[in-house]
């Protein structure tokens, strides 16, 4: 057991093919289906399940019914908010982000380490959260240039911007612009990691403390557990804001390509 | 960090069934359910709305209806009151006329009677005197065995009785 209590905090985040390994391919890529994967489609099984139980459609909604509603009112306020009305077309897209996003980061918190198999929380891979930025990115990129054709570009250059000044500012905000879909797919990836990690780390002080045997380990273990209980609670959140976060910072995108400013 | 110590043998199939997972929530959740979903919201909020409207629009009519009302009663209490003064004021003037006309024939039974209760009284005075008058005379020529003239007779209980 003391050798076993070495706990590697970054092993949680290991994708292992489960089958496909050597003939899915396409077009020389491998394409295998891994545990990542396969969070990735427990996930979408999991937000179909809860959406279809909202398709009642009832005139006066069951609770059920009401939390769908619930989810897909708070994105259609979020895109009248942030872009007006002509933000209601992209309400399929965005609630499939954000949905996903959060059911992602939720199941990834899941306790099933108790039972013996092992959550995966594959929004702490930039590899998954890179596509769904560059996809984000991507729509801006494509919205605005259809709308705006290359009008566009004058979203670098704010209201009353002097002259002088156009170069210099044109280039800060053609490099924040340019930025954005690596802020928005590496903050989420960070933020996951970074609690998992910690949750990880602090578990290893529990384990690590009880085997040290009397004295000062016990009471780093309990300190330790202490802090893992509401640091669960403070992850509970997070998945819900970098869900958030992800949805509203796309919206403010979209809102750039479709009201320019 | 296996996100980056994998990231050579991993990307592909990461991008691969994130794309055909999203994808799939993208067209059939997104696409196909959420508009329902939203469309029921909407059908609610009409559903209120209209029902909210149509109270109101009841609640108007009642409130007209009920002026209507108020209208038609104070009209209609003005009339009955008319006709109430109307038939109290001929029927006041029925019973004016009719009293005047009781009075009317009281008091010309009343003078009648008067009249002939004075009638009667002449008469009897006249009786009286005459009678009086006789019965002086006689008492004269009885006691004082004196003839008095019927005239002169008459005169003095004319003068005593009217004294």
């Amino acid at each position: 057991m003391a050798e076993a209590a070495k706990v590697d905090p970054m092993h949680q985040f290991t994708i292992q093919p489960m089958f496909g390994t050597e003939h899915w391919q396409i077009a020389g890529y491998n394409i295998a289906f891994t545990n990542s994967s396969l969070w990735m489609a427990i996930a979408a099984v999991a937000l179909l399940v809860f959406v279809a139980g909202g398709m009642k459609r009832e005139l006066v909604p069951g609770r059920w019914q009401m939390a769908v509603e619930g989810f897909t009112g708070f994105i259609d306020n979020l895109l009248a908010a942030n872009i007006g009305p002509a933000g209601k077309k992209y309400v399929p897209y965005i609630f499939s982000l954000f949905m996903f996003i959060l059911f992602a980061n939720l199941l990834g918190l899941v306790p099933l380490g108790l039972v013996g198999a092992h959550p995966f929380t594959f929004t702490s891979h930039f590899t998954a959260t890179g596509v769904l930025a560059v996809m984000s990115f991507a729509i801006v990129l494509i919205v605005g240039f259809w709308k705006h054709k290359l009008h566009f570009f004058s979203l670098f250059v704010p209201h009353g911007t002097p002259v002088v000044m156009i170069p210099l500012i044109f280039a800060i905000e053609l490099v924040s612009f340019l930025v954005r879909p690596f802020s928005l797919g590496l903050r989420l990836f960070v933020a996951m990691m970074a609690g998992h990690v910690l949750l990880e780390v602090l578990s290893g002080f529990v384990i690590n403390g009880i085997n040290a045997g009397l004295g000062i380990g016990p009471v780093v273990s309990v300190l330790s557990f202490v802090l893992m209980i509401a640091i669960c609670a403070l992850e509970l959140l997070v998945a819900g804001i970098q869900a958030y976060v992800f949805a509203l910072l796309t919206s403010l995108y979209l809102n750039d390509a479709e009201n320019l400013h | 960090m296996p996100q980056i110590a994998q990231l050579a043998e991993t990307w592909s199939s990461q991008i691969f069934w994130m794309l055909v997972f999203f994808g799939f929530i993208f067209f059939v959740i997104g696409r196909g359910m959420v508009p329902k979903v939203m469309a029921t919201v909407e059908a609610r909020d009409q559903q209120i709305a209209k029902d909210l409207a149509a109270a109101e629009a009841a609640r108007a009519a009642a409130n007209a209806e009920e002026e209507a009302w108020r209208v038609e009663s104070n009209r209609q209490r003005a009339e009955a009151q008319a006709v109430v003064a109307k038939a109290k004021a001929e029927a006041a003037k029925a019973s004016e006329t009719r009293l005047a006309k009781a009075n009317a024939k009281i008091e010309a039974k009343l003078a009648e009677a008067e009249a002939k209760i004075a009638e009667a009284r002449s008469g009897a005075l006249k009786e009286i005197e005459k009678v009086a008058a006789e019965a002086a005379g006689d008492i004269v020529t009885r006691v004082a065995g004196l003839s008095v003239d019927a005239k002169a007779a008459n005169a003095a209980v004319k003068e005593a009785l009217n004294a």
